[in-house]
């Protein structure tokens, strides 16, 4: 893939900015839509979800203070993964967006709301809604593209470090919650640009210490040692829960942005976008899963991350209910609504780190029988160096 | 009321808020309330709250709710209201009621008396569609219409329609013969009076002179009626709660007696007098910014737009709503005072009774 602009054959070419506006219109009054029918129904949902996850998480982890007993450690670990899943995506993703602000609860509030990750809320909410929504797959602009740690495009020029990418994304994806917080207090570029003493950052960086300070003294000594004898297995089982949880979170959201055929986009083309522009970024720029009401749930409506990019702010309930219409609209205009199962999602996502991590079109022309030549080119391309790469990025 | 609350010992205390943090260890990034609130809303410590048993039908548009307060409750004194928080159609709306029960309720209950009025979003919803059972959010009992602790000799009441609940709320509580009591109530006609037949009633029993005035037939109450009906008015310490007009006009009356001194108002709503040119809205936190029209309170604007905002009485008495007002210009409603601000000037202003005049930003 590369960016939308540089394609030859672009997927919007076929539009005139009447009809962007026309889709912008449209868009518009599925949002109003559901603003105006907005009321006790999704506030009663909310709530009902936020009660549940509070139920199984005690549950589990009473059945854990018995986690001596494999049921027991089997049913409170799977159980406390259920929760944690339903902590961070369903609730505290949705909340945190200010999607159920509107009810005036200062208890499931965006200002008030604090999750179960190793980001605190206001950071998060900073890189998120303002960076990552905002500028949703635009090169050099939106951080979530690969974190600022991977190759996510064919434009970016490779680098035999690439090659470890796909090894990388998978200790991403169990560490992940880190990950998330180290790229919210921009880390890396902090480092490289030696600001670590920076008063501000310092501040940052004391908030998610004191996060994960707390968060690890509750999974790993407290309620380890509630368990008194089964210290040790309740231990196991919640280091099990929150890698369960990182490894789902980090699969649900690169699903999200990451598989094949979604559009990545210039810096420059964003300068004076209309409203109309704006959505059709985000119309572009993610992908689906279809599954079923739990699968849904379970990913926070991330599944429906179309809609979710078109409109942040409104109840992730409602995402489900307006689907049909986006994608009806998506058809009227000749774009493609990209949706699929789980596994095709995360196999496409995985396919493409993979094939990045790569120099570009090595993966598309190897096959077996030139599998010994390209290896041996590929060797020659890592340890030759920048002029070894030239030609070879040129060709791209 | 004087309230004394048990000195705690030090130790004791120190004990309990060791004892919090170590839970709160265990139930991070929520607090331990977060799971106790799914078993014991009502207990000792938790957010105050209160569970409706029973709304009981008034007159075709007022009904009676009867609270079931939680632990923490502090009581209140006669004629004083509560502010009940509250969900219509999934939004937290806040409201201020007088309590009309009496002190002593075997069952430890409080109750107040909602009319509906046309349109409001709070009252119609309290009146008609509110079912046993509910949840809704209290604050403690405040205000100061009551009767001191030392009772007048001879003691007024002037209402009109739900003007009778903080009334009634004192006329419960007051023992028989405590003091000599006229009350002047007015309603559209006799089956509109709240309370009509409790009010009858304590006028059969010689314990208050109840004087109706009944509007659809009479027409509306005005000083001169009043003069006519309660003959010694001047002897009288006056109590009115009422619409805007009814309590301005008595306001008035009363002054030109030169009496202003022996006349207590309670008012439902501000009198909003000025209004103009609104603008921009922005609060510094949470980097909210809207439009906010010249008639329409900062607190009504802020919150329609999902803010979080402190507040209280919503009109003007208690300061429960003031916020830092950074920068820009507000115009206060009732009066039309325009109020103005630089950083550093430190202006805080009622959000509820203030309306943007202009671009003007809140700290909050
Ligand atoms: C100290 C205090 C004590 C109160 N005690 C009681 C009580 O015991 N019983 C009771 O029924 N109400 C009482 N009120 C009034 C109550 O708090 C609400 O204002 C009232 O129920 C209307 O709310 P709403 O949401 O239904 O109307 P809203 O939806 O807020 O308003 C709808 C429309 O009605 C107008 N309006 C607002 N309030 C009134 C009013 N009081 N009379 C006429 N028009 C109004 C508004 O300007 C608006 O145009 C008290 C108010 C205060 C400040
Ligand atoms: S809320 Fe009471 S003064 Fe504003």
């Amino acid at each position: 893939m590369t960016a939308l602009q540089k394609k030859p054959e672009s997927p919007v070419a076929h539009l005139s900015a009447g009809d962007v506006d026309a889709i912008g219109r449209e868009l518009d009054a599925i949002r109003q839509e559901v603003l105006d029918s907005r009321g006790e129904d999704d506030a009663a949902y909310i709530r009902k979800v936020i009660d549940a996850q509070r139920r199984i998480e005690l549950a589990s982890r009473v059945l854990l203070l018995g986690s001596l007993f494999p049921p027991a450690w089997l049913a409170g670990t799977a159980g406390l993964s259920i929760a944690k899943i339903l902590e961070n995506m369903e609730i505290g993703h949705n909340i945190l967006h200010g999607q159920w602000d509107w009810m005036r609860d200062p208890k499931i509030h965006s200002t008030t709301w604090e999750w179960d990750s190793a980001s605190p809320a206001e950071q998060w909410k900073h890189s998120h809604n303002e960076l990552h929504h905002t500028y949703t797959n635009v090169i050099g602009k939106d951080n979530d593209l690969g974190y600022g740690i991977m190759r996510v495009d064919e434009d970016q020029p490779w680098h035999p470090m690439h090659l470890g990418q796909p090894l990388w994304n998978l200790i991403n994806a169990c560490l992940f919650e880190y990950g998330i917080a180290a790229y919210d207090l921009e880390l890396g570029a902090v480092v490289a640009k030696k600001e670590t003493s920076d008063p501000e950052f310092r501040g940052r960086l004391k908030a998610v210490l004191g996060k994960i300070r707390r968060q690890v003294t509750k999974d790993y000594v407290v309620h380890p040692l509630l368990s008194g004898l089964a210290a040790p297995t309740t231990l196991a089982a919640n280091l099990t829960a929150n890698v369960v949880r990182n490894l789902w979170s980090h699969s649900v959201i690169m699903c999200g942005h990451f598989p094949e055929g979604v559009e990545t986009f210039e810096k420059s083309s964003i300068e004076g976008e209309t409203r109309g522009e704006w959505y059709l970024r985000q119309m572009l720029g993610a992908a689906n899963i279809s599954g079923s009401g739990v699968l849904h749930i379970l990913t926070g409506n991330l599944s429906h991350q179309i809609e979710h990019h078109l409109f942040p702010d409104l109840p992730s309930n409602r995402y489900a209910e307006i689907a049909p219409k986006v994608r009806d609209l998506f058809e009227r205009y000749g774009l493609t609504y990209h949706t699929a199962p789980l596994p095709t999602q995360v196999a496409s996502a995985w396919h493409k780190v993979l094939r990045l991590s790569l120099p570009n079109d090595w993966l598309a022309s190897t096959t077996p029988a030139n599998a010994p030549v390209q290896v041996l080119a590929l060797c020659r391309l890592a340890t030759g160096g920048p002029k070894a790469r030239r030609p070879q990025q040129t060709a791209a | 009321m004087t309230t004394t609350f048990p000195v705690r010992r030090p130790t004791l205390r120190v004990l309990r808020d060791r004892a919090l943090r170590l839970a709160e260890l265990v139930t991070t990034p929520l607090l331990p309330d977060d799971y106790l609130d799914l078993v014991a809303p009502l207990r000792a410590g938790a957010d105050l709250r209160g569970r409706i048993e029973a709304v009981e039908p008034e007159t075709r548009d007022a009904a009676t709710l009867v609270i079931r307060p939680g632990a923490d409750w502090a009581g209140h004194r006669p004629g004083q209201y509560v502010r009940i928080g509250v969900d219509v159609d999934g939004v937290r709306h806040w409201r201020a009621y007088s309590v009309t029960s009496r002190l002593d309720r075997p069952d430890g209950c409080i109750a107040v008396t909602v009319k509906a009025i046309p349109d409001g979003r709070v009252s119609n919803h309290l009146v008609h569609r509110t079912r046993p059972g509910t949840m809704i959010r209290l604050d403690q009992a405040a205000g100061e219409f009551v009767l001191p602790e030392q009772l007048p000799p001879a003691a007024l009441f002037v209402t009109a329609g739900s003007g009778i609940t903080p009334v009634m709320g004192i006329l419960r509580n007051l023992p028989a013969g405590a003091t000599d009591v006229v009350v002047v109530h007015s309603a559209p006609s006799p089956e509109d009076v709240i309370f009509g037949a409790e009010l009858r009633s304590l006028h059969r029993d010689g314990r208050i002179r109840l004087v109706e005035q009944h509007t659809d037939t009479a027409g509306l109450l005005d000083p001169a009626d009043l003069a006519r009906q309660v003959a010694d008015l001047a002897e009288r310490t006056t109590w009115a709660c009422g619409p805007v007009g009814m309590l301005d006009s008595l306001e008035e009356h009363w002054a030109s007696l030169g009496l202003a001194g022996s006349l207590r108002t309670e008012r439902f709503r501000p009198a909003v007098l000025v209004t103009g040119e609104g603008g921009t809205l922005s609060f510094t936190r949470s980097g909210t910014r809207l439009e906010a029209g010249g008639a329409t309170p900062l607190l009504d604007a802020a919150e329609e737009a999902g803010v979080l905002m402190p507040s209280g009485c919503r009109m003007g008495i208690c300061f429960g709503c003031v916020l830092p007002l950074r920068e820009g210009a507000v115009r206060d409603l009732r009066t039309g005072e325009i109020t103005t601000a630089a950083p550093g000037d430190g202006v805080v202003v009622q959000t509820c009774i203030s309306a943007a005049a202009g671009a003007c930003q809140i700290d909050h």
